[in-house]
């Protein structure tokens, strides 16, 4: 056993030492190699790390991804493959990514950070059962529908755009309804098309429903 | 009691004949060829009617048939999406009939102030269509051509 005292300066002053070290071995020229070669070397160094980001988002960003995770897999996910955006005629399915990850760079990052209160979410078991999913359930629903309220359906909009709607192909309540209120822009889709991916939560208190 | 052979088998041949003849006969109309004892091809799903033109209701007291796809809609304890369109407070923006004062009333005919729980689960009594020519046809007259019958060009 050592004593704290002894220890501390001799440790500080070796960091210390290294770091001196470092910063001068840094601002001198290298006598070695060329200032073209350590452009090329950083340069290099950056797409290797750029693109290991890149990847490791490529890697999160899919449904397989999503549905690791028993409690994305035994409710949302299960409830998604009977819904039409699962299978219909077209056979065009939207995955997880596409309604819950913004295609866009910097709202992609923002989106993960805030996926890390997810691993802690599953880390210690505030959904990891049916019956505790649905208690939170409002709550999360609200997170999104706040977040599509936000970004004026971003993501629905990424597939579905208003401006190649055609409604005279469209049933008569949907052009009716969309031409009253989503081209004059009084609405966005999720205003009223809630719960159509999954099970709707309890709805008591949520604007237009009872 | 005995029976010969020869009628037994006679009696054999006429009970086998008239299952067989009878089955032919059972088997058509809503089941199709397929024989009584197989399983037929389930037959295509045919898509809901979506006009959204009301139907003709076929007497007073009659549930009017739902005149639009309800494909998705979730009527359970957590939400009513039928309500989010006909509730009292809706029918401004989506232009849909109000549910009538007959869904606010108790067993007791008293009115509630809001959907009465025996009329929350609405597809109990009201039905989508669908497109199709029905297997059996319809002869139900109703009471206007009853009574049109007894004394042409009464009142009604
Ligand atoms: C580590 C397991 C795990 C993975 C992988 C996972 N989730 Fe989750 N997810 C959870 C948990 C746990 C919660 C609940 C968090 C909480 O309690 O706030 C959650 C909540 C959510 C919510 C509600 C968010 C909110 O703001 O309340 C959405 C949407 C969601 N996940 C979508 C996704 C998508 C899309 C993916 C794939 C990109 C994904 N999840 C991957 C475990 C996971
Ligand atoms: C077509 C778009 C769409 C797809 C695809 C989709 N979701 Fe959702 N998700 C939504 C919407 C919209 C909500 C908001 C609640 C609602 O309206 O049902 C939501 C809500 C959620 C919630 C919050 C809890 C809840 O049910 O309200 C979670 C968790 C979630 N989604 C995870 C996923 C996962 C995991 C996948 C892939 C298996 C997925 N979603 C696929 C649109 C989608
Ligand atoms: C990956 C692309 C994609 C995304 C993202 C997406 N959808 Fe869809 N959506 C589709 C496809 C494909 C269909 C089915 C088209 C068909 O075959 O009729 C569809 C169908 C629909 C329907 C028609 C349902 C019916 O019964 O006819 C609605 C409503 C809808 N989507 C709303 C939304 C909303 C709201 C969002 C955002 C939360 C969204 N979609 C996000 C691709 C997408
Ligand atoms: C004012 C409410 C409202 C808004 C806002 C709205 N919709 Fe709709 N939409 C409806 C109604 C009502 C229907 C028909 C009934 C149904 O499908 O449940 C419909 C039907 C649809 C359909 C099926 C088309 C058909 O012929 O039935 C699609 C696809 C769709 N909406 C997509 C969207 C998208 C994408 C957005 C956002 C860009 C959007 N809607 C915004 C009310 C709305
Ligand atoms: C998006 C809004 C919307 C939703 C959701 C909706 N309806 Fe309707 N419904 C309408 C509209 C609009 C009409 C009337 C069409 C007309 O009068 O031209 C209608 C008509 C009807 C009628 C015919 C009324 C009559 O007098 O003939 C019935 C019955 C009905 N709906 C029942 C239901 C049921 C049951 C549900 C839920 C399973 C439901 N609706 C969900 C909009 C909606
Ligand atoms: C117990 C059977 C029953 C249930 C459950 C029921 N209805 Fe009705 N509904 C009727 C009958 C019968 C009528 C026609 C006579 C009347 O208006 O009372 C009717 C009429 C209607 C009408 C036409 C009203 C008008 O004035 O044109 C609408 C719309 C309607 N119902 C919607 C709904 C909705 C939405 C629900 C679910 C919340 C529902 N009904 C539940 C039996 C029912």
């Amino acid at each position: 056993m050592s004593v704290a005292g002894e220890t501390k300066p001799t440790k500080f002053a070796r960091v210390r030492g290294f770091v001196v070290d470092l910063w001068y071995v840094l601002i001198r020229p290298s006598s070695v190699f060329g200032l073209g070669v350590l452009v090329l070397a950083g340069f290099v160094a950056g797409v290797i790390f750029w693109g290991g980001f890149n990847t490791a988002l490529e890697i999160t960003n899919t449904e397989k991804f999503c549905t690791g995770c028993h409690e994305m897999r035994d409710n949302v996910f299960a409830e998604l493959k009977t819904t039409i955006h699962f299978s219909n005629r077209s056979g065009v399915r939207a995955s997880c990514p596409d309604c819950h990850v913004p295609h866009n760079w910097t709202d992609k990052i923002a989106r993960k950070m805030q996926a890390s209160k997810e691993v802690w979410g599953h880390l210690f078991g505030t959904i990891d059962t049916r019956d505790k999913f649905r208690d939170h359930r409002q709550e999360l629903a609200l997170h999104e529908w706040a977040r599509f309220k936000a970004n004026d359906s971003l993501e629905c909009r990424n597939c579905h755009s208003a401006q190649s709607m055609d409604i005279t192909k469209q049933s008569p309540r949907a052009s009716v309804a969309h031409q009253r209120f989503l081209f004059t822009g009084d609405k966005t889709c999720i205003d009223c098309h809630k719960g159509i991916a999954h099970q709707l939560p309890d709805m008591r208190g949520v604007p237009g429903w009872q | 009691m005995t029976f010969s052979p020869r009628i037994l088998a006679v009696a054999t041949i006429l009970v086998a004949l008239s299952t067989s003849l009878l089955a032919q006969q059972v088997s058509t109309g809503l089941r199709g060829p397929t024989p009584l004892n197989e399983v037929g091809p389930a037959a295509p799903m045919t898509p809901l009617k979506n006009t959204a033109e009301k139907e003709v209701r076929n007497y007073p007291e009659q549930p009017p048939v739902i005149p639009h796809s309800i494909e998705g809609y979730q009527i359970d304890m957590n939400g009513n999406k039928c309500l989010s369109c006909h509730a009292r407070a809706r029918i401004a923006e989506s232009l849909a009939p109000m549910i009538s004062i007959t869904h606010f009333m108790d067993r007791d005919g008293q009115f509630l102030a809001t959907v009465s729980p025996r009329r929350f689960f609405c597809t109990e009594c009201h039905v989508p269509q669908h497109t199709t020519t029905p297997p059996v046809t319809n002869d139900f007259v109703d009471i206007d051509s009853m009574l049109n019958k007894a004394t042409p060009g009464g009142r009604r």
